[in-house]
């Protein structure tokens, strides 16, 4: 017995193999739905796939209008309480901003903007994201409460999750909240 | 300026293994920087948007985003990621002897 134990090679030690190398992950929050905290997320998750870092989006809130089929294509930027338009260095008061109609003419101006600039829709950008394989999220409490339903979101939503689903699926992620 | 030898040929690259002469690609390159970048083949549908990113870029080397090759050759931003997986703009840009894109979209 001895000797046929001592006859069997002995094991080979295989070396640990490599820790598999994780790919980048990037999650983003979506929480609002002004026309233009809706392009952040989607330049940037554009660029993270363009980089073959992996993307999750989750629309929370009011961030619920950038995927929302009747509310995507009207986003809108107010001039009110934006103190980033300068209204005054344009000699404009700042009351001006609360003239019915100012908000659509900003609106108009920031879609002017970036058409020039050749950026895509808001629609068509979501779309382009899907495509290049992000995850697309929605809130559920925001759902709930707005009364919305998978049917009320643009084709590539994936799917209806809780705070604590994002959580999970979001492991090891980097998150960048807007 | 580093550099580096692709099929048998000696060529400019940058620190992140762009071709800075685009008169220095070939078809050879092509094949062989695709198999380093995890495409074991170019198939017609890989060649065509490799013309199309060649052809764009013209003399200066300036690659084309991937919206722009999206919305000229019309292949789609799906297809676009299965030929080339894990950021094709930059993918093809690499094989085709071209510097990195730049912009946003």
């Amino acid at each position: 017995m001895a000797t046929e134990l001592a006859q069997v090679p002995a094991p080979i030690v295989q070396p640990a193999p490599a820790a598999e190398e994780k790919p980048r992950h990037v999650a983003f929050i979506c929480s609002k739905g002004n026309l233009d905290m809706a392009y952040p997320a989607l330049v940037m998750g554009w660029a993270a796939l363009g980089n073959g870092i992996d993307v999750t989006i989750f629309f929370t809130f009011w961030g619920l209008d950038i995927i929302t089929k009747k509310r995507v294509d009207s986003l809108q930027i107010s001039p009110i309480g934006n103190t980033s338009m300068k209204m005054g260095d344009m000699g404009i008061p700042n009351i001006v901003a609360a003239i019915p109609g100012m908000t659509n003419i900003s609106t108009r101006m920031m879609n002017q903007k970036m058409e020039a600039l050749g950026v895509p829709p808001v629609r068509e950008y979501v779309q382009m994201l899907v495509d290049g394989g992000a995850k697309l999220y929605a809130c559920k409490m925001s759902v709930d409460m707005m009364g919305l339903g998978m049917d009320d979101f643009v084709e590539g939503v994936d799917s209806i999750v809780t705070a604590g689903d994002f959580m999970d699926m979001t492991d090891g992620a980097q998150i960048v909240f807007i | 300026m580093a550099t580096r030898e692709i099929a048998g040929k000696t060529v400019q690259v940058n620190d992140e293994g762009f071709m800075t002469n685009p008169k220095e690609w070939d078809k050879d390159i092509a094949v062989s920087i695709a198999h380093e970048e995890g495409i074991a083949d170019l198939t017609p549908a890989h060649w065509k948007v490799i013309d199309f990113c060649r052809q764009d870029a013209g003399a200066d080397g300036k690659a084309p985003t991937l919206r722009r090759i999206t919305t000229v050759t019309g292949v789609s931003t799906k297809d676009m990621f299965a030929l080339f997986p894990k950021g094709p703009a930059k993918k093809v840009a690499k094989i085709s002897g071209l510097g990195k894109p730049e912009g946003c979209v």
